[in-house]
């Protein structure tokens, strides 16, 4: 059974004049790593509000459909019912900090404390989470005197220390330098490896390839598009998404025009690197 | 243009954000700066337009101390748009928004209307000048942030993060937009994290890393250059890891990369 339903849904905000959902059905499974791909204003971030409960709770429009997480309607939940199974990363990590806490200690330390977590645990979990993303030496710092990266970071951490079953994040990356950005995916990893299911709204086609196992592509509302990665990037109805593959897509299709081989499964680096040995390998032996 | 001269700049909590730039950036240059987070990309264009002004040393553009002007009088040669499009934004319409800079500038308003419907047309916005910018996007709202600061027309743009969080087609705009400032003869300041997009568009690539300058360099040059960028998390564009990897000459692009590629493939049998 799916960790996460969507049936039929469609969702209009209440001002705008076209749908920003229109008839999505997608089935999530526990321990899925999901990305959800597609150009700006395609849909991405009004479907995981969805997932969260912000539509249509928050955000009032024409609904209807279903949203179910962990098998029950989102309809018939409160907001802060479907909080304890779902953490949310903002977009914009300027709306997200708290503005009670006074260093990023606090800030990332506040959710546990409102769930009257004990409070070894908090500073155990909290320590932790910090090392993970490289943050401890902003412990001090007022979340509001950091740079916008550094805000990004802060916002993550205080939504992953809660460590949720289903974590959604929207564009966590946006304002990372690349290192960080790595680390994030990282972290981001060794959740899901702890049994956490995550929905990812990102850009970086590269990055999705190596860490995510399935990926929705969204266009105009409507989803194009999903499954595991391989068979996402490598359909040619991907083309219609306005957004390019990885980069390594792009290299394998067009080293086949200089080399005769059979390869589909050119999505990541190393997969890239690998090829790249291999066709040099057998140039040297041919001539 | 623009000179800076041992900057330092310490923050009122005692955070030394920049600590001895020395820099000098010339009329109708583009050039990109790249660092780390929390690298002191900011706090360094924050005082272009005197947002922010030195702790030592000194700023001037065209000449002018901007210890002596306020930025409200450099904002007639430098425009700043905000990282957060939200610290910038306050009109309830578009069109409001757009007029807002010019109408600070000059009284010619059929000028200024001109001037709105071009940057409205090139920034994709001429069928939204009278929506709420907040019922707009945080992508969208960028562009809306992006216009508000040309419609001014100064001799110096600067776009702190304008690629965060833009697919393809609104980096494709962002490219367009670049090349129309280009093309206008202004002198362009752009903070990125996106490699790409800074190898592609940047001839002239200032790296930073603890308030300090790192490289400055042409980009073929500093990406040629992994363990450095390192020092400051940086990596080079994705297709120059494999240029590097292979021993193949920089380049920023799938066909020339894949042309050396089987160049030297030939040449090595």
């Amino acid at each position: 059974m799916a960790l996460v339903e969507l049936k039929d849904l469609s969702f209009k905000y209440q001002l705008a004049d076209e749908f920003a959902l229109k008839r999505i059905n997608l089935k999530i499974e526990e321990g899925d790593f999901y990305a959800i791909v597609g150009a700006n204003g395609s849909g991405k971030s009004s479907l995981c509000y969805a997932i969260r409960g912000f539509i249509p709770h928050f955000h009032r429009g024409d609904f209807s459909g279903e949203v179910l997480v962990a098998d029950q309607s989102n309809s018939q939940r409160k907001l802060g019912e479907i909080g304890l199974d779902v953490g949310f990363v903002f977009q914009n990590p300027f709306s997200q900090i708290s503005g009670v806490a006074m260093n990023v200690y606090e800030e990332v330390s506040f959710g546990l404390e409102n769930l009257g977590v004990a409070k070894e645990m908090i500073a155990h979990r909290v320590e932790e989470i910090m090392t993970l993303l490289e943050i401890e030496h902003l412990r001090q710092r007022n979340p509001y005197n950091l740079s916008g990266g550094e805000q990004q970071k802060v916002a993550i951490a205080s939504v992953m220390v809660m460590e949720p079953r289903i974590l959604i994040l929207d564009e966590p990356t946006s304002q990372l330098d690349p290192v960080g950005t790595e680390q994030v995916f990282k972290a981001i990893e060794l959740m899901k490896n702890r049994g956490m299911t995550i929905i990812l709204v990102e850009h970086k086609m590269e990055l999705i390839s190596y860490f995510a196992n399935k990926v929705a592509v969204l266009k105009n509302g409507e989803l194009l598009l999903d499954g595991p990665i391989q068979d996402v990037f490598t359909s040619p109805v991907f083309a219609h998404s306005q957004i390019k593959p990885p980069v390594y897509v792009e290299v394998n299709s067009e080293l086949k025009k200089h080399f005769d081989y059979c390869c589909e499964e050119v999505l990541t680096h190393e997969q890239c690197t690998a090829l790249l040995h291999s066709l040099k390998q057998r140039s040297a032996i041919e001539k | 243009m623009i000179n800076v001269t041992e900057l330092v700049y310490r923050y009122p909590t005692g955070f030394d954000a920049l600590r001895g730039i020395n820099l000098q950036i010339d009329h109708g240059e583009k050039v990109a700066i790249i660092g780390q987070n929390g690298a002191g990309k900011s706090s360094l264009v924050k005082h272009f337009n005197g947002l922010l002004k030195p702790t030592s040393g000194d700023v001037t553009i065209n000449g002018v101390n901007t210890k002596e002007k306020t930025t409200a009088q450099l904002s007639r040669w430098v425009g700043y748009v905000f990282q957060n499009p939200d610290d910038q934004l306050f009109k309830n319409s578009i069109r409001e928004e757009l007029l807002f800079g010019p109408r600070q500038l000059s009284t010619d308003q059929v000028k200024i209307d001109e001037i709105v419907l071009e940057i409205a047309h090139l920034t994709g916005l001429e069928s939204s000048l009278d929506k709420n910018p907040y019922d707009l996007s945080l992508s969208d709202r960028k562009f809306v942030s992006i216009a508000s600061v040309l419609t001014m027309d100064q001799d110096v743009v600067i776009l702190d993060e304008p690629t965060a969080g833009q697919s393809d087609d609104k980096i494709a705009l962002l490219e367009s937009i670049v090349n129309y400032l280009q093309e206008k003869g202004k002198t362009i300041i752009v903070i990125a994290h996106d490699m790409e997009f800074v190898a592609k568009n940047f001839t002239r690539v200032i790296v930073l890393s603890g308030g300090k300058i790192l490289m400055d360099d042409s980009a073929d040059r500093v990406f040629a250059q992994p363990e450095k960028l390192r020092q400051s998390q940086l990596r080079p564009p994705h297709i120059t890891r494999l240029c590097l990897e292979f021993g193949l000459p920089v380049c920023f692009n799938v066909p020339e990369f894949v042309e050396a590629f089987v160049n030297s493939c030939c040449k090595r049998s």
